[in-house]
């Protein structure tokens, strides 16, 4: 865990390499390719980047129509811009036709820091989500960052790859075995799972020895495929666990929680505790002093699980009639 | 496909799918009739006299593009597309119905003959920018066409791609703004007036062509010098009458988006085949 690599810096180098693989990639961007990092890609392959101008609806759109003519495209901007600003070009233009476009947004969540809550997205995974045909994906790290942007060129049909301004440690090894409706177990236990993605691989690690100090078994998985979520790893998770808590960058309502609800509500119930941004906007700051007072720390994620595990002892169920 | 009609013919052509226009709204009992009129002619002019395309063949790559923004007015671009053999004729009168290929607005998974779906106004240019960039980038010599609504300028994501076009000197890109002068809620100068529009685009660095949207010949000749202007993308300003053919329809807000019962419909008849 040496290097901290923020994930936006995975994409553009992955975006650099696929870029002399496959000639058919198109790179997209509305002013930010300095900050979404396919400048990369830009200066090298100048024919396949396209500049539109600080017009996301516009840029949206535009992707769909280069899709049509037989190209995968990777539209890039910030998370905010892509999954709010051009929600209804995404959804008509791009989803509806199911069409090549890549929709990958940089500066996602409460770690944007300093910019404040114009820009700290915290809806886009439920945006995303609900969109038919629309695959998401919430990469932690370096690694499956740049997993992510190869997935997203081999999948046919729309992708939401959702990517950090923040450098972040690297949790996974080259070589680790990703797919698209897949997940990583990170750390074996019998009390409780935690189902984490993006950002807050991080503090779930840290959650896990925390636990682990009060002598409780926790389980993680790095759930970086949100749609198609690894249903067979949550629902094992929760019939062998009998407790969940979930851990995003996202509010509450909608993101990877929302999904996992969804699942087990219908299949195994068990008790989930989400935790993520609770319904509110964010507000400038350090990312680890927004990270404290919105509660997506280490503390926050293990005091979530003692809830959930405190919740399948009390067996606060309906009772059987 | 090219075929080989006079102006006669092809105005014949415009009066039977007007006919055929208004028998399948009659039909589906909604869908947008005015808008539907005052493009006909401009379609039927394209996909007969100037679009390189082939209805065997309808995903063949070198073909040229077309782009329905103002998705609304499908039911005109549906028999356009049956006539040239997409699909068979019996599929118009499934408009709208569940489990039809000819879905409320444009569904390129469904129908046989589209480039791309539409029916959320303002993204149609974005898109035909997308396929004119494509195009150029595999040095491909198709062209690109996109059929906007006078209204529909109002969106400001028509702007954007305007703007895109003009940068990328896109020739290969030719828009046309149906100019019926209508949207739903009234007069486009009282809703919100987009003139002046030519100079709009002008300034956005376009080539803009003016005709008479209703005149076989106004409109072959606008296409033809789209075509032949080099370095910047063309629009065709086209002067149109919404609800053109069917007098009571004519320059009436309230046929916007209404289809016509059977008694309205038999009457249209009667003016279409007297006229
Ligand atoms: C983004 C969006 N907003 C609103 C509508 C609803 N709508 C459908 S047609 C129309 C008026 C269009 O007027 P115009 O562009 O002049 O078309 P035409 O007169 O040719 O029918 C509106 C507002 C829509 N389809 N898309
Ligand atoms: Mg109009």
């Amino acid at each position: 865990m040496a290097d901290m690599v923020a994930t936006r810096v995975a994409y553009g180098k992955a975006l650099e390499e696929l870029g002399g693989r496959y000639g058919d990639i198109v790179v997209m961007d509305a002013d930010l390719s300095k900050s979404t990092m396919t400048v990369g890609f830009a200066s090298k392959y100048p024919d396949r980047f396209v500049q539109m101008g600080i017009a996301e609806q516009d840029m949206m759109a535009t992707a769909a129509g280069i899709a049509t003519m037989g190209k995968k495209v990777f539209a890039s901007t910030f998370a905010v811009f892509a999954a709010g600003r051009a929600y209804d070009q995404v959804r008509n233009s791009i989803a509806y036709g199911c069409l090549n476009v890549k929709v990958c947004a940089t500066h996602a969540g409460l770690s944007v820091g300093e910019d404040g809550a114009s820009h700290q997205m915290l809806e886009d995974i439920a945006l995303m989500r609900v969109l038919p045909n629309m695959s998401v994906l919430c990469p932690a790290d370096a690694t499956s960052a740049g997993w992510a942007v190869e997935a997203a060129y081999g999948h046919d049909g729309p992708v939401y790859v959702r990517l950090g301004r923040a450098p972040v440690p690297v949790y996974h090894p080259e070589g680790t075995a990703f797919s698209i409706g897949g997940s990583v177990p990170m750390a074996k236990g019998g009390d409780v799972t935690i189902i984490a993605c993006g950002m807050m691989l991080g503090p779930a690690l840290e959650a896990v020895g925390l636990l682990a100090d009060q002598g409780i078994s926790a389980g993680l998985l790095d759930m970086y495929s949100i749609k198609p979520l690894d249903e067979g790893a949550v629902l094992k998770a929760a019939g062998s666990t009998g407790a969940v808590v979930t851990a995003e960058e996202h509010s509450v309502i909608g993101g990877l929680g929302g999904a996992v609800c969804e699942l087990l509500s219908g299949r195994l119930p068990v008790p989930v505790v989400r935790v993520g941004v609770d319904d509110v906007f964010g507000e400038s700051g350090k990312p680890a002093q927004l990270m404290v007072k919105y509660g997506l720390t280490a503390a926050d994620i293990a005091g979530a699980a003692l809830r959930a595990i405190g919740m399948k002892r009390d067996a606060i169920r309906p009772q059987e009639v | 496909m090219f075929r080989n009609l006079n102006e006669g013919q092809l105005r014949a052509k415009t009066k039977e799918l007007r006919t055929k226009i208004l028998k399948m709204l009659c039909e589906a009992g909604s869908g947008h009739s005015g808008g539907s009129l005052s493009s006909i002619d401009i379609l039927t002019v394209l996909y007969n006299k100037v679009m390189n395309h082939d209805p065997k063949n309808p995903k063949y790559p070198g073909r040229d593009r077309f782009v329905l923004s103002k998705g609304h007015v499908c039911p005109a671009l549906y028999v356009v597309l049956a006539d040239c053999g997409y699909f068979d004729e019996s599929h118009l009168m499934t408009l709208r119905k569940y489990g039809s290929i000819l879905q409320g607005h444009p569904y390129m998974h469904k129908t046989p003959g589209l480039d791309v779906s539409s029916g959320s106004l303002g993204q149609g240019l974005s898109v035909a920018v997308g396929m004119a960039l494509g195009a150029r980038m595999d040095k491909g010599n198709q062209r690109v066409y996109c059929l906007m609504g006078d209204g529909e300028q109002q969106e400001g994501q028509i702007w954007e791609a305007a703007m895109a076009a003009g940068h990328y000197k896109l020739d290969n890109l030719c828009g046309i703004v149906d100019q019926n002068r209508l949207q739903i809620d009234g007069f486009v100068k009282d809703v919100m007036n987009i003139e002046p529009l030519a100079d709009k685009w002008t300034a956005f660095n376009w080539n803009v062509i003016r005709c008479d949207g209703h005149d076989m010949s106004s409109i072959e000749n606008a296409f033809a010098q789209a075509a032949a202007f080099k370095g910047k993308p063309s629009v065709i300003i086209a002067d149109t009458v919404k609800g053109k053919g069917v007098s009571f329809m004519e320059n009436k807000c309230n046929w916007h988006g209404v289809a016509p019962n059977k008694e309205q419909l038999e009457t249209a008849m009667c003016e279409l085949e007297c006229d």
